[in-house]
């Protein structure tokens, strides 16, 4: 027996392994390919990956909302440009520094997270994202921190080994995608073992996981670290491809989308944190170059974007309440036992009756214990969970 | 073993316990009855850590309780079963098993503790790999019973078993809590409506009403005693 669930866990890093080599081999295709434009944007995906996955490890694993990944974001940035300019360090350790003091602000967020829920969590944390960009306003810390205006950074200088003409663009992408899949590839590993398993035991029930002898709340402070150091992270990512950090490249907004991003790709799924960070990058621009081409008056067509990305935005939460990846899902099952259905032609009343309830809008909320019962090969980890993000 | 004195509970103004005295023995199986608010969970609530008590004491093996957090309660060896519940919906029957004696940190012995307590509960063993939301009532209160044994606990809190189950069932799993008892030496309180079953297993039983204790015997002894039986226990 314990030889058998140890082949199986080495088979799961193995498993993700190979799915990490696969996406660097994938992306390298992809990143030639295309033009400095295209690879900015593939840049952009990738550091907004990194931020979603931690989010949704702390939010859709975790249950704990925060409004306040943006900020953790801003001080990945910050802690990247200022590493460069005082120091010169090699990019990996400014972007591992990144990460490292972002994980330190994660701990005093995280202390003072762990007693809150609900509204007064997303209270406290959409305080924490407001007011942190606002301090490179501060008066003693406006030399230091730039003001307004940011601090610039010193684009990195792709290696002379890949040729004199190489594009920048190209270099930033490689270094945000693998960012991105390394993020990827820890927290997935960290979310299949012992602290995803008492992480969403803690969500579902914090009482029982209480008994059961899990330290909830220094188990919810990891989780605000780890979350917060993938934020970081992609933050540092974020000031390595725009060669700068600026209090207005950390709104608001930026937070609330990536909220926004775990819940349509699916909350507490990593794979969905990637479909999430997508959408944030290509939605919107699909919608301006929409509404460019529509030939609409100059009024229109630049409130036009915006009203697209909403739509788009009500449509996809609409018609797959657990996330896209949770739509992916239910599809792939629907195929599969269609395809098991061909094969035996006496169906089993389940396959014939679970299809529709899973498109029902509210279905996430509602009928959470009849979809684990429908879907056994589901094992709820993904689902569209509201309802905890509510209480 | 567990030594309870002067007890005092409140919700807000309200007092659940007032002054509480309570004693177990090691290796014994201890029954708590009385009707619906005279405190029975309270009790067991408090001495596991989940409340505060306003006055009074919990001590195990000499060692007092109430100022700990459950966790580490519960790395004491006493582990609470709570009514209805106690087990995790979105994990599987297998992660709630293991969920329960983490805290070890020893995989081996886990493991076989995991494989002990499919023996116990062969129902178990058949859905181990199904999600706790799709277990019957009966089910989840044996991987309740089952995740709290995993942690391989000295003293076992069990509040109202019988919630909504069969009364085969509820057979069943008194017969199993005796079983703890009698052959692993394990110590167990428990709080029952249903005085006839619990009493079929006890060797002591405490009577609360309205959050005091009106009597404290040896099961045989309470069972004979009409006044008692028709005055708290309703049979």
């Amino acid at each position: 027996m314990g030889t058998v669930l140890n082949v199986l866990r080495r088979s799961t890093l193995a498993r993700h392994t190979a799915a990490a080599l696969a996406a660097i081999v994938a992306l390298y295709f992809l990143t030639t390919a295309v033009g400095p434009y295209r690879d900015l944007q593939i840049a952009q995906a990738a550091y907004l990956t990194c931020a979603v996955a931690g989010l949704t490890v702390l939010t859709g694993l975790g249950g704990q909302i925060s409004l306040g990944h943006g900020a953790f974001m801003a001080v990945g940035a910050y802690t990247a440009v200022l590493v460069i300019g005082h120091w010169g360090w090699p990019l990996a350790a400014v972007l591992a520094a990144a990460a490292g003091v972002t994980a330190v602000a994660g701990v005093v967020v995280g202390a003072v997270a762990a007693r809150l829920h609900g509204p007064y969590l997303a209270g406290a944390t959409l305080a924490f994202a407001v007011g942190l960009p606002g301090l490179a306003n501060y008066k003693p810390l406006t030399d230091e921190l730039g003001g307004q205006n940011g601090l610039t950074l010193v684009p990195p200088i792709p290696p002379a080994g890949l040729g004199e003409t190489f594009p920048l663009e190209r270099w930033q992408s490689w270094i945000a995608c693998l960012g991105a899949v390394i993020t990827l590839f820890l927290l997935g590993n960290l979310v299949r073992g012992r602290f995803g398993r008492t992480l969403r035991a803690s969500r579902d029930d914090e009482i029982a996981a209480a008994l059961s002898g899990v330290r909830v709340a220094r188990l919810r402070i990891t989780a605000t670290v780890v979350s917060a150091a993938a934020a970081g992270l992609g933050g540092g990512l974020l000031a390595v491809v725009a060669t700068l950090a600026a209090p207005g490249a950390f709104p608001l907004t930026l937070s609330l989308q990536l909220i926004a991003a775990i819940i349509i790709g699916g909350l507490g799924s990593l794979p969905g944190a990637v479909w999430g960070a997508l959408i944030l990058v290509y939605v919107p621009t699909w919608a301006s170059d929409l509404s460019t081409s529509s030939g609409f008056s100059h009024n229109i067509a630049s409130n036009l974007p915006l009203a697209i990305y909403g739509l788009v935005l009500i449509v996809v939460t609409l018609a797959f309440p657990r996330g896209l990846q949770g739509g992916l899902r239910d599809i792939g099952g629907a195929v599969r036992r269609r395809a098991r259905k061909r094969r035996d032609p006496a169906p089993g009343p389940r396959a014939s009756t679970s299809g529709p309830t899973t498109t029902h809008p509210g279905g996430a909320d509602e009928a959470t214990p009849d979809q684990a019962g429908a879907r056994p090969d589901d094992r709820g980890d993904a689902g569209g969970r509201g309802e905890r993000l509510r209480r | 073993m567990l030594e309870v004195k002067g007890l005092t509970v409140h919700y807000g103004a309200v007092r659940a316990l007032g002054g509480v005295d309570l004693s177990v023995d090691e290796g014994s199986v201890t029954a708590v009855l009385g009707a619906n608010g005279a405190g029975k969970t309270t009790l067991l609530r408090t001495v596991s850590g989940l409340l505060k008590p306003r006055a009074g004491s919990v001590e195990l093996d000499g060692r007092e309780l109430t100022r700990l957090p459950v966790e580490d309660i519960v790395r004491l060896g006493v582990a609470h079963v709570p009514q209805s519940g106690g087990v995790i919906t979105e994990l599987t029957v297998e992660e709630n098993l293991r969920l329960g004696g983490l805290w070890r940190r020893d995989r081996a012995a886990l493991t076989r503790r995991v494989a002990e307590m499919y023996e116990l509960f062969p129902p178990l063993a058949e859905r181990r790999a199904r999600t706790a939301a799709t277990l019957s009532g009966g089910e989840r209160q044996m991987l309740a019973l089952a995740r709290a044994l995993t942690g391989g606990p000295r003293l076992l809190l069990v509040d109202e078993p019988s919630l909504g189950l069969a009364p085969r069932v509820v057979a069943q799993l008194m017969a199993v809590l005796r079983r703890l008892c009698d052959e692993d030496g394990r110590t167990v309180l428990l709080v029952e409506q249903n005085a006839r079953s619990a009493l079929s297993v006890a060797d002591r039983a405490v009577v609360l009403d309205l959050g005091a204790v009106v009597a404290a015997e040896a099961a045989a002894t309470l069972a004979a005693d009409d006044r008692l039986r028709h005055a708290y226990l309703g049979f």
